[in-house]
């Protein structure tokens, strides 16, 4: 029990990793409303970025300068790939946002219900009057 | 440092490949008009298809390429590396392209509006530059950046049709795309937690020595979910239907023939250069879930795209169909399954192409693709619809087509593991097949014509020329196979031999 | 907006400083925390601002629409170019060592234009993200 709950609190990055990531892919598929889907989406990838620089950061380690008085320095690349994920995910919040706005333009609901019923009723009238 | 080399055209190739569709999208972007940027696109769509082709050539003669980017040398560096299989994939990919491109501007013309052609196009060469790059990096990182390039891309191409739900398909695309990029990149991240690098052949040299500890696991398992949903395996399709259906006909052609391959190419890459098939196949039980997920979309799809009234609704089931015979023949993990897979990412690129462009000639002539306004389009259109019709044979798999030479590589390599029920379903699959293209080939010549189909005819020259050539081709490559059967088979070897 | 005399003010009055603290970003990204993505979002700060403040056509009417649907490219094109011109030099593509006669004048020549071209692509695609969303009407 007792090193179970260490086991636990070393790896705290993990669990928070882990929550986040769970959370948001939770919320991408339970929520019906666009924007949330969005706000969950966000977290899940947030979580990929916690991912890799958790393990990254040594404790006492340096930003990698070469000088003589530091041996111990964390590795700057996973900050690196993180920046571009970084950018990759605002790109995708602001094109998943903007098909949000003219989604609401064109069905007049965010609500993929509401979204679906609004095709089933365009579907069947135009069954109807092509026969 | 020694004296500045100078520019050798050759050397600088696998750049070139990815930097001139990408430069080629931002002059695009800045040309404004729809008919200059056709041009453009035009030009430097047919220059990426012969850079492919070069590298192509260039790698049959003399073995892997390696590039290092911004001169940094590989692991350390981004590296582009030319093998046999990329080489293969960017061949595929940069044709379509090329070939798509020729047909674009009537279609795009017709279907999207006047100030957004050029932004159209740019786009159309970014995706491009992404897929082609997914296919050239030896980096799993960059992989997934181009992955994102390409996809982001894709959601725009797909959110320009017409209709309104164009931009919900879009939408959803995103979701489940940006999803599955998400676990790729959870799986390199593992990945590289585990082993300090991101080259793949650098990875794959660490993991030699490596037990298949729980973290690899997890990092295979998180990599082939990711993909898979790239991929459209079958229960992680639901996103693909919808995304075919109605984007405009350009866009529906390109992702049908390209996008779809490129990321099975890159579950290739995972499976079998970096991790190896020996720990990806006998510690995990990948073959059953693969060849059971596979056998469903076989069945499965195909049975649902019988039921479809709309013409791009039913190739679209079909590609989920056709995906799972890629995945079947990549799960039997041997010589001629992985022969078979490949020649089939080539031989379905070419098939679908050429029906999708139909497609879209009779979309432009009539405006509409459900199958009631189809009827007795057939003398019409007499030769889209006789390209389309060949086009179809060869996805039923019909003997001296294309399509006839992947399922025979498939149905062999079945044989070869012994698995005969396998060989059943093959055939079952084949003959739903029948039934969907039979659906869509009776409709279409022997019903009498409805009010739109009378007034439909060939459409324009620069439209009709590559849907003519790609069915053409299928009959090509259904007869002669040294391309495709005989370079597929160099590469199994190559990628059953990779990793020791 | 109109009477909120202060806001304008100081809004007049805090704009150049945005725009050299995202200078001084920019190429103070050569040497520690900054470049070109952070300066981009700054410098795109103070037309958004600006926006906020004195209304949509405002900030139109100093940074045009077709300005920044030019910007945009022109920041990729930039970046691609660089590396382009050192593959013409001799090196592999984005290889700065051929830029200059002493390879580390090269690298520095080089990782500035690179920044240059993500600075304006930065901002020009954060300006075009507020003029996107900030001119559609409310349905």
């Amino acid at each position: 029990m007792i090193a179970g709950m260490e086991g636990l609190l070393t790896h705290y990055t993990y669990i928070v990793t882990i929550f986040l990531m769970v959370s948001g892919l939770f919320v991408v598929i339970a929520r019906g409303n666009m924007v949330k889907k969005l706000v969950g989406l966000g977290c899940f990838q947030t979580s990929v970025y916690l991912l890799y620089i958790g393990p990254a950061k040594i404790l006492g380690g340096t930003a990698p300068i070469l000088a003589p008085e530091y041996s111990v320095y964390s590795n700057p690349l996973p900050h690196v790939l993180i920046l571009t994920a970084i950018v990759v995910g605002v790109a995708t919040l602001a094109l998943g946002l903007a098909l949000t706005v003219r989604i609401n333009e064109a069905y007049g609901t965010i609500e993929e219900d509401e979204i679906f019923a609004r095709d089933m009723v365009e579907h069947a009238n135009s069954e109807e009057s092509a026969s | 440092m020694s004296a500045a080399p100078g520019f050798e055209l050759g050397h600088h190739l696998p750049a070139l490949q990815v930097v001139v569709p990408l430069i080629g999208a931002v002059i695009c972007a800045m040309l404004r008009n729809g008919t200059l940027a056709w041009g453009w696109a035009l030009i430097v769509s047919v220059l990426t298809a012969a850079i492919s082709t070069m590298l192509f050539v260039a790698v049959q003669a003399g073995g892997t390429i390696s590039y290092g980017l911004g001169g940094w040398a590989p692991p350390y560096g981004i590296e582009y590396r030319v093998d046999l299989l990329s080489a293969f994939i960017l061949l595929i990919v940069s044709w379509a392209g090329a070939i798509i491109m020729v047909y674009a501007r009537q279609s795009v013309m017709h279907e999207i509006d006047a100030g957004k052609r050029a932004w159209y196009y740019c786009m159309y060469l970014l995706c491009l530059t992404g897929l082609l790059g997914i296919a050239i990096t030896g980096d799993a990182f960059n992989a997934f950046v181009f992955m994102e390039v390409s996809s982001l891309s894709m959601y725009t191409l797909i959110a320009m049709g017409k209709n309104r739900r164009a931009l919900l398909s879009s939408y959803q695309y995103l979701i489940m795309g940006t999803i599955g990029a998400t676990f790729y990149v959870i799986g390199v991240g593992i990945l590289f937690t585990l082993t300090g690098s991101l080259n793949f052949v650098d990875i794959a040299e660490r993991l030699v020595t490596m037990q298949m500890e729980r973290p690899a696991i997890a990092a295979i398992t998180f990599l082939t979910v990711g993909i898979s949903l790239k991929l459209a395996l079958f229960p992680l399709h639901s996103w693909l239907p919808n995304a075919y259906a109605y984007a405009p006909s350009v866009t529906t052609s390109f992702l049908a023939g390209t996008a779809t391959k490129v990321a099975i190419y890159l579950l290739m890459r995972i499976f079998f250069s970096t991790f190896g098939e020996a720990k990806v196949f006998e510690i995990l039980p990948t073959t059953t879930i693969l060849v059971l997920l596979s056998v469903s979309a076989m069945i499965g799809a195909s049975l649902v795209a019988v039921f479809q009234d709309d013409v791009k609704r039913v190739l679209a089931y079909s590609s989920v169909a056709q995906v799972g015979y890629i995945t079947l023949g990549i799960a039997l993990a041997n010589d001629l399954g992985l022969t078979s897979a490949l020649v089939h990412i080539f031989n379905h690129a070419l098939m679908k192409t050429a029906l999708f462009l139909a497609v879209g000639a009779v979309f432009l002539r009539i405006g509409s693709v459900r199958l009631h306004d189809l009827d007795g389009i057939g003398p019409k259109m007499p030769v889209t619809m006789a390209a389309f019709a060949l086009a179809g044979f060869a996805l039923i798999g019909t003997p001296g087509t294309a399509g006839f030479v992947s399922k025979y590589y498939l149905a062999a390599a079945v044989i070869d593991k012994g698995w005969w029920g396998l060989v059943f379903v093959i055939a079952a699959s084949s003959l739903i097949a029948v039934f969907y293209v039979g659906r869509l080939l009776e409709a279409i010549w022997f019903r009498a014509p409805g009010a739109l189909a009378q007034k439909a005819s060939d459409p324009p020259l620069s439209m009709l020329l590559p849907i003519v050539g790609l069915s053409l081709a299928v009959i090509w490559f259904g007869v002669d196979t040294r391309l495709t059967v005989d370079v597929a088979h160099n590469i199994a070897t190559m990628l059953l031999g990779g990793v020791k | 907006m109109k009477l909120d005399l202060i806001l304008r003010v100081m809004t007049k009055f805090i704009l150049p400083y945005i725009l050299v603290f995202a200078l001084y970003v920019q190429f103070h990204g050569d040497f520690g925390p900054g470049g070109g993505f952070q300066a981009g979002v700054i410098a795109a700060c103070m037309i958004i601002l600006y926006g906020l403040i004195f209304g949509l056509p405002a900030a139109q009417a100093i940074v045009p629409q077709g300005l920044v649907e030019f910007l945009i490219p022109l920041g990729v094109l930039i970046y691609a170019g660089t590396g382009v011109v050192g593959m013409l030099l001799g090196g592999n593509y984005l290889e700065y060592t051929y830029l200059a006669h002493e390879p580390s004048h090269g690298h520095h020549l080089g990782i500035l234009f690179v920044e240059l071209g993500v600075l304006i692509t930065v901002a020009s695609t954060m300006v075009a993200f507020f003029f996107a969303f900030a001119g559609r009407k409310r349905t």
